[in-house]
């Protein structure tokens, strides 16, 4: 027995064809997941089984019999709801009249107290700490994230679909969003599910189905295939080398930070960075990561000392930070990172653009300053004079990257190097931060991604509520420990640290 | 973005074409020299206003109070002359300090207005809205509810700053044209038009690439307040006078060029060459229907409002098209 499934669907956008007749069947108390690289389909596929798209030619089976909504709240109405990616809440409005949007309780008058306390209870079951008075504008994203899922338990929902709830979630919330899909799930709610992170896929999925280039290309049952297998199966080739090889000897210290502050939220921070070493940050968001780095390049207000060399380095501002080698690549590329409705060259030069000339920007230099970038990190972009919108996540990515290796520091921070990234993109990320180590530079990665801090550092270093729980490196750096650090169950390896 | 021809782009341009071809089929006194001067002349205020409104709405700024800071410039400017002309006599001394004078209030009064923006962190319509009754209550105050003139002798001495000129042109076309030309250069091809457009896309983002955007947009605002001193340079030897409505809705005039001319409102695109095509639609609209008796020449404000609604859909079009 199915309750939604697509049959033969096709979809084209204009005279592209983009879905080449899939077929896909969602269980009652069942998860399914389905993987494949950005641009896959996946979206699409969302898209049509949430009643916002329509497609092109096949048909949408709703306990068997084919339907076709107006829209999203029509599909709504029949049980189907899509927990949004990009999120569907209104920023001024408080929690609790954003999941009641629409379907407010009470006659003529709001019944306010109804609506807060049901708003309450759905919030204790996702062990959310959020108020249902707080307005979304003042909550984390993580947080905002939970208020979607929130919302979506309040619809008594038959079919739900997941567009990648956990990407922004940290380890503990990622916990209590499994336990409820596996509420939901014995209720026998057929969930789709979808994510980049492979290891949450082969936890959770009754059912894999994996899609390549808009058509499927394997489907599987729970355990059939590997991580590894699905990685494979996603990208057509075989990914062996996502991580690589760990680099073996590193020059002298380049960078030392000690009793570092960032008021209020990073005490008495200290480590040192080697040239041509990668140092993990791992910890919850929240732990103080971001706000760490961003005193560290002179973002936020801090006290402490910094050393570069052996010289102590004053950071007040970014161009001080630039002056003195050191670079961030922010966490957050849409807000923080890129102009999105700007080309390609405009958001490559934008932090140094002195060097293009003055008073007059030399058009020349940019243009070959971008054809450098477009080649030193294979930037794909159907066009050079696009809004940077429109490219892809990973290019969009890769092209922040270029921007932040554009003034040659020696000392680059990446928060969150493959955020929304597919796994064959990921790998090539991976491989530019291993090549600017071997160039001799120094690379912190601050990353929520468990596996990509396990393959990527050299040493890791574990944050929790503002101080350094602990500091792992070698054959130490395993899962269990990190996360043991992240969690702050283990006391005694912070002090041997 | 690089300025493609596109329909978007070519509309206003269409459009002003449009009107001189009807303008010339409804009179054919309308292409005369003496005409065209006159309304290029006209255009002059609102049109160096415009330029530098088109930088404060690039970088997502706004200001209401150019129209009000103009009559403000024009009724300091008188006084001084009037104050200092015992003293130094009718001639170039009082004249420059004069011109001195407008240049500096000007300079000031967009200080103002940009510290009170950047620092003090209120919204730009807010603080504008403000100053723009402000500085017209004060000009009005000043004058006692009437007109603050120019001594006679002295009129006629800066009188030719207006009317005056070389090979033909006169001396306000000669320094719209400047400012367009710079205008036009400093968007496009220098650091601070850039960082304009950025801060207007993003500013968390041109934040995040060390510009200094408190510093831009303090900037874009003195630039402004510039401008309306030079424009009020050239505006006072027309007339001679100021008074409580001297300048009156000049904002609403240059933001609306500035708009028509394909700048995007809320900030991040900035075409300095289309507020200038704006500002000539909207004066020539108003000389059409002087010219012609086909419409009473009052309902020129109707007109000019459904121009710049018109404006605005073809922006929306363009850029939901863009925002795919």
């Amino acid at each position: 027995m199915t309750t939604l499934a697509l049959a033969g669907v096709y979809r084209s956008f204009g005279p592209i064809e983009v879905l080449h007749g899939i077929d896909l069947e969602l269980h009652p108390a069942e998860v399914h997941a389905l993987i494949g690289e950005n641009g896959a389909g996946k979206s699409t596929i969302m898209k049509i089984l949430g009643g916002y798209l329509a497609p092109s030619a096949g048909q949408v089976l709703l306990d068997g019999r084919p339907v076709t909504y107006a829209s999203g709240p029509e599909a709504e109405a029949q049980g189907v709801v899509v927990i949004h990616q990009e999120f569907n809440l209104a920023p001024d409005l408080t929690v609790a009249q954003n999941i009641w949007l629409g379907r407010e309780m009470g006659g003529l008058f709001l019944d306010h107290r109804a609506m807060r306390e049901a708003t309450q209870g759905l919030l204790d079951q996702l062990e959310c700490k959020v108020r249902p008075d707080a307005r979304i504008r003042d909550l984390a994203v993580s947080d905002r994230q939970m208020v979607e899922i929130a919302k979506a338990l309040s619809r008594n929902a038959r079919v739900l679909i997941m567009d990648e709830p956990s990407a922004v979630l940290t380890h503990r919330e990622v916990e209590v969003l499994f336990r409820q899909i596996d509420r939901l799930r014995s209720q026998g709610v057929a969930i789709l599910y979808t994510s980049h992170r492979l290891d949450e896929v082969s936890h959770l999925a009754d059912r894999i189905t994996v899609l390549r280039d808009g058509a499927v290309v394997r489907r599987a049952g729970r355990g059939e295939l590997t991580e590894d297998g699905m990685a494979t199966a996603m990208v057509g080739r075989d990914l062996k080398d996502i991580f690589p090889p760990r680099r073996t000897s590193f020059g002298p210290v380049a960078l030392e930070v000690r009793d570092f502050h960032v008021p209020p939220l990073v005490h008495g921070v200290s480590f040192t960075l080697r040239r041509g070493e990668v140092l993990g940050i791992s910890g919850l968001v929240g732990s103080g990561r971001t706000e760490l780095a961003e005193g560290l390049v002179g973002l936020r207000p801090h006290h402490g000392q910094i050393l570069r060399g052996s010289a102590p380095a004053q950071v007040r501002s970014l161009p001080e930070a630039a002056a003195h080698g050191i670079a961030y690549l922010t966490e957050d590329r849409k807000e923080r990172g890129l102009l999105l409705t700007k080309t390609l060259r405009e958001n490559l030069t934008l932090s140094t653009l002195a060097d293009f000339g003055a008073p007059i920007i030399s058009r020349k230099l940019e243009d070959a300053a971008l054809t450098r970038a477009i080649s030193d990190f294979d930037i794909r972009a159907p066009s050079r004079e696009m809004a940077v919108g429109n490219l892809s996540g990973g290019n969009q990515q890769k092209l922040l990257l270029a921007k932040t290796m554009l003034p040659e520091p020696e000392v680059i921070i990446i928060d969150e190097p493959t955020r929304g990234i597919d796994i064959g993109t990921k790998s090539q990320i991976y491989h530019f931060i291993d090549r600017l180590a071997r160039e001799g530079r120094s690379v912190i990665v601050i990353s929520s991604d468990m596996p990509e801090v396990l393959g990527l550092s050299d040493r890791v270093l574990v944050m929790r509520q503002g101080r350094v729980a602990g500091e792992l490196a070698g054959e130490a750096i395993r899962e269990t420990a990190v996360v043991r650090l992240v969690m702050g169950t283990s006391e005694e390896i912070s002090q041997n640290a | 973005m690089r300025d493609r021809l596109t329909l978007s782009t070519l509309g206003p341009l269409a459009a002003l074409f449009a009107l001189i071809l009807l303008g010339a089929g409804l009179n054919e006194n309308f292409l005369s020299a003496a005409n065209v001067t006159n309304v290029l002349a006209r255009s002059a205020f609102i049109g160096m206003i415009a330029v530098g409104m088109t930088f404060v709405i690039t970088s997502g700024g706004l200001d209401l109070s150019v129209g009000s800071m103009a009559a403000f410039v024009a009724g300091m400017m008188i006084l001084a002359m009037n104050a200092l002309q015992p003293s130094l006599g009718v001639g170039l001394p009082l004249a420059l300090a004069g011109i001195g004078v407008a240049i500096l209030v000007g300079l000031l009064a967009g200080l103002a207005n940009g510290l009170l923006i950047t620092r003090a962190g209120i919204e730009p319509f807010i603080v504008t809205l403000g100053t723009m009754g402000i500085f017209r209550s004060l000009v009005t105050w000043i004058a006692d509810g009437g007109t603050l003139s120019l001594d006679f002798s002295m009129r006629e001495f800066i009188g030719p700053i207006y009317y005056g000129g070389i090979l033909g042109v006169s001396w306000p076309i000669i320094a719209f044209a400047v400012v367009v030309v710079i205008g036009e250069v400093v968007m496009r091809h220098t650091r601070f038009g850039r960082y304009c457009e950025a801060i207007g896309s993003n500013d968390k983002v041109a934040r995040y690439s060390a510009v200094k955007v408190e510093r831009i947009q303090l900037l874009t605002y003195v630039a402004l307040g510039l401008l309306v001193g030079f424009a009020t340079v050239l505006y006072v030897p027309r007339l001679g006078s100021a008074s409580g409505s001297t300048g009156l809705l000049w904002e609403l005039e240059a933001i609306a060029a500035v708009i028509i001319g394909g700048t995007a409102l809320k900030g991040g695109f900035g075409r300095v060459w289309g507020t200038v095509v704006g500002v000539l639609i909207l004066s020539l609209i108003g000389n059409i229907l002087n010219l012609a008796n086909l419409v009473s020449p009052y309902l020129n404000g109707a007109i000019q409002g459904v121009i710049i609604v018109l404006a605005v859909v073809l922006q929306r079009r363009k850029s939901s098209a863009e925002g795919r």
